[in-house]
């Protein structure tokens, strides 16, 4: 049985990846939106997502309010820390949430186009700080013996997590443009069908990079993967998962394409979590000042506590999530409630 | 550090101040959705599913508002809070999670059956999202209140730790979601948030009314309104009362700015206007009623009230502004009392709408609670100063150690234009949908709601 700093490291690990898994597929969605040619077509691309995006994202908050909860000290040192591109973030999520929601309510051509560059502006910016966040994580920011953070904001922007940063934008866009598949029908569908074999290959350019990076560059991770070849497993499944999606669209097997995508997505955030265990921030140059699961914990009550919630809760929620996802299956159809 | 602080507050302040536009609309008008809705199921009247698709429009675009909003305050009790976020993780990060676990998931998801699902899903099943998107949106003013009242009066805790690592940890949970504020703040919070939602779906009532524009739509509007936000607004009487006596209780230098009292006293009496001059203590041009405050607080004239002096110059609250907003809260509260009690009058006597300038104050109504929502959170949360959890930790001490004052600036500026375009939009969307109006083709319900055709 795994103590509860663990379990709550998992549960933290769980929400940020339902978090990557599905607003990814929003964001990559926004990050594909001008390359739809029509009015109509993006309108389609919008209600594609329309009924589930705000609930994607609540994860996304929950993933913070866990985070704070579970382990305040990171949540305090990261978000202070990486103030600015925070910040930054935030405005990229609010225009692409009211872009939304506000693009279709007026006729005028100049009000369509604005928000259609606020929603694809405000969605590939948003992936590519999620995935500068994820990097500057990996890699291991300055700490000093508070654990507060003693960077700057232009140290944050390195060249291996700026990489990170295109990394997930592509990642975003194949994940989209798979989810667009199974929403769309007739001519547009067989377009987007053709946007699925660039994504990949950009995806998979970055990602080769990427890996190369992190074993010449980032000992700490590639330490805790030699020492549990296993490991090695999910690296596997993440490939295969991966080699599969192209197999499935050329076959038409649209929804299972797209379960790959999700379980490759899986297999990298699980990947992340390993290399980082138990770190949550790891302390680069002096690592002996990392924040770990132990160091940064909320007290073994509390945790307790949430745990309790997290098991009332979770179930009900993913009973919901999927009830809601059932309802909308199936192709867009624009009506008089559409956006 | 200074600045750092006062920008920080401010930009807290701001944020929070404009996120709270939206969330007392939504729970308001979320309570309407469900009314008209469950009217619609049990009376077949097309009007109410007129009335249910028009409001459903408006909910969706303050929700949105809500959404885009509220994320800035999740991130910035971290971003500039950080030393606050340290010292009251353990404690308030439970009440965090639990909303978004249990509110943010369920209003969220219901939302899309909401306003996508009309035509998709049968009627009960609509009513039941219907209901739970309220009810998720009042979970969630449930949990952030809960930890907004432990910051208030802290319960249920003790401290581990010295100096910077001082921090508060849980000792029993149900005493901190019970503190002593939480139950009262969290029904007079509510209550506000009701009224936000049924003075506006009166104001656009009266206002088609005036315009002689969709009327049988608007009467009902108009009455519903009346109806609804009568009761509330006396419950928020009798709720605001209760809070002020918990105040006078475990917060007592809030009480005595909120009453502008520097003297410890008996028979103390209470303010209706004012102004403290704070350089010499002094209140002036003020109206008061003798013994009153005294009694309000202990039912008894003869029972002191806690006067400012009684605390050091550093442990008190800036006096006049909360003596100001409190007042201008209760004054909406009183007024707004006044004002729906005589539309109920004119209900009852049948002349309701034969009134116009009584149908204009209506529609200017909606600015009320508005107010009062706001002033009431500002009453509240600057009269906890110079604490951020109170007697504990002070809001200087609570700022992130390594945020500078010029980033903070940038963001502040940055906050600033972004909401200030965000708002003159919601504004024109809203003014464009009320002015659209509801839409005729919603009398004749479609799909899973399409009424039995008639029998000759
Ligand atoms: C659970 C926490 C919480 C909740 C639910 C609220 N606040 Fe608050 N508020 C804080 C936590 C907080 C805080 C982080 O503790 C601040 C920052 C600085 C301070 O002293 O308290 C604060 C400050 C603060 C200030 C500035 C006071 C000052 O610096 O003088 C205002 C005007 C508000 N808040 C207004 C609101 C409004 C309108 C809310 C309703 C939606 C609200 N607060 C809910
Ligand atoms: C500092 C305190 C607050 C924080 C951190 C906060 C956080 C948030 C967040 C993250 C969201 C978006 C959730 C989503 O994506 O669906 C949100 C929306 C919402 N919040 Fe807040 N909030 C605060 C204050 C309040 C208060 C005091 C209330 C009610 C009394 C409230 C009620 C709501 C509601 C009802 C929504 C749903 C959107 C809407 O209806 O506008 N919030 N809030
Ligand atoms: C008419 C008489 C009213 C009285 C006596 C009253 C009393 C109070 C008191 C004492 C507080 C401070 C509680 C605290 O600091 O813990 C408060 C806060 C507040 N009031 Fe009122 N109030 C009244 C009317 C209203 C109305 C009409 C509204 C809104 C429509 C409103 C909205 C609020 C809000 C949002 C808060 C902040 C949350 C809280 O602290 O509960 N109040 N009120």
């Amino acid at each position: 049985m795994p103590d509860l700093n663990t379990i709550w490291f998992i549960l933290v690990g769980v929400l940020f990846t339902g978090y990557a898994i599905l607003d990814g597929f929003d964001l990559g969605v926004g990050a594909l939106h001008l390359f739809a040619r029509s009015d109509e077509e993006r309108r389609v691309f919008l209600n594609a997502i329309g009924p589930v995006w705000d609930g994607n994202e609540v994860w996304l908050v929950t993933g913070g309010g866990a985070l704070f909860a579970a382990f305040p000290r990171v949540y305090a040192t990261a978000f202070s820390g990486f103030y600015l591109a925070f910040m930054l973030l935030l405005v990229a999520l609010i225009f692409r949430a009211v872009a939304i929601e506000f693009r279709s309510k007026q006729p005028m051509r100049w009000w369509r186009r604005m928000w259609d560059v606020a929603f694809a502006g405000g969605s590939v910016a948003s992936a590519f700080l999620i995935g500068v966040t994820m990097g500057n994580i990996a890699w291991g920011v300055p700490l000093d013996a508070r654990g507060e953070f003693a960077g700057t904001f232009l140290g944050l922007l390195r060249p291996y997590p700026l990489l990170l940063g295109v990394t997930t934008v592509a990642l975003f866009a194949m994940h989209g443009a798979i989810y667009l598949v199974m929403k769309t029908e007739g001519e547009l569908h067989d377009r987007v069908r053709r946007w699925i074999n660039p994504t990949i290959i950009a995806f998979i350019l970055c990602y080769v990079v990427f890996t190369l990076a992190t074993l010449l560059y980032v000992p700490h991770i590639t330490a805790a993967i030699k020492q549990e070849p296993w490991f090695f497993g999910v690296v596997v499944l993440a490939v295969l998962a991966i080699a599969n999606i192209p197999r499935a669209v050329t076959h038409g097997w649209d929804f299972q394409a797209f379960l790959s995508s999700c379980a490759a997505m899986a297999c990298l955030m699980a990947l992340f979590g390993l290399g980082m265990y138990p770190h949550l921030l790891f302390s680069h140059p002096q690592p002996e000042y990392s924040l770990t699961i132990y160091n940064a914990a909320s007290s073994q009550k509390t945790l307790g506590i949430m745990l309790t919630i997290a098991l009332l809760g979770l179930p009900i929620v993913l009973a919901y999530t999927v009830s809601i996802y059932w309802i909308f299956r199936g192709k867009v159809k624009l009506d008089r409630m559409s956006y | 550090m200074d600045d750092v602080l006062w920008l920080s507050r401010l930009q807290f302040a701001f944020t929070i101040a404009f996120h709270y536009i939206y969330p007392p609309l939504s729970i308001g008008l979320g309570v309407a959705l469900v009314i008209l809705e469950g009217l619609w199921l049990k009376t077949r009247n097309p009007l109410y599913h007129q009335l249910a698709r028009f409001w459903t429009k408006v909910f969706a675009l303050t929700f949105a508002m809500g959404v885009a909003t509220g994320i800035v305050m999740e991130f910035e009790f971290g971003t500039n809070w950080a030393t606050y976020s340290r010292y009251v993780g353990d404690v308030f990060g439970s009440a965090l999670a639990a909303e978004g676990i249990f509110a943010f998931f369920l209003e969220s998801g219901f939302l899309a059956v909401l306003l996508f699902g009309w035509d998709r899903v049968g009627p009960k099943t609509h009513f039941f999202a219907t209901c739970m998107v309220a009810l998720g949106a009042h979970f969630s003013a449930i949990w952030i209140v809960v930890a907004n009242s432990w910051q208030q009066t802290p319960a249920g805790y003790h401290i581990v730790g010295e100096g910077l690592h001082a921090r508060a940890e849980i000792t029993d949970f149900w005493a901190m979601v019970f503190n002593p504020s939480s139950m009262d703040r969290l029904i007079h919070t509510l209550g506000g948030a009701w009224l936000a939602g049924a003075t506006l779906v009166a104001s656009v009532g009266a206002y088609y009314v005036l315009r002689n524009r969709h009327l049988p739509f608007a009467r009902a509007s108009v009455k519903l309104g009346i109806a609804l936000g009568l009761g509330v607004a006396l419950l928020q009487l009798a709720t605001g009362h209760h809070s002020a006596q918990i105040v006078a209780q475990h917060q007592p230098a809030k009480l005595a700015a909120f009453e502008g009292l520097y003297d410890t006293r008996t028979h103390a009496p209470l303010a209706l206007l004012g102004w403290v001059d704070e350089k010499n203590e002094n209140f002036r041009f003020n109206v008061e009623i003798p013994g009153l405050l005294s009694w309000l607080i202990h039912g008894d004239v003869a029972k002191p009230v806690t006067g400012l002096r009684d605390f050091k110059p550093a442990d008190r609250p800036p006096v006049n502004f909360v003596f100001q907003t409190y007042h201008a809260m209760i004054a909406v509260g009183t007024g707004l009392i006044a004002l729906l009690g005589l539309g109920a009058f004119y209900w009852w006597r049948g002349t309701l709408f034969d009134r116009r300038w009584y149908l204009w104050l209506v529609v200017l109504a909606v600015l009320g609670p508005q107010i009062a929502n706001q002033a009431g959170w500002w009453s509240a949360e600057v009269g906890r100063q110079p604490w951020i959890v109170y007697g504990l930790l002070r809001t200087a001490d609570g700022l992130s150690a390594v945020v500078r004052a010029e980033t903070v600036l940038t963001s502040l500026v940055l906050f600033t234009l972004v909401y200030a375009l965000l708002f003159a939009l919601f504004v024109y969307l809203l003014n464009d949908k009320i002015h659209h109006g509801p839409d005729d083709a919603d009398l004749t319900p479609t799909g899973k709601h399409a009424l039995p055709a008639r029998q000759p």
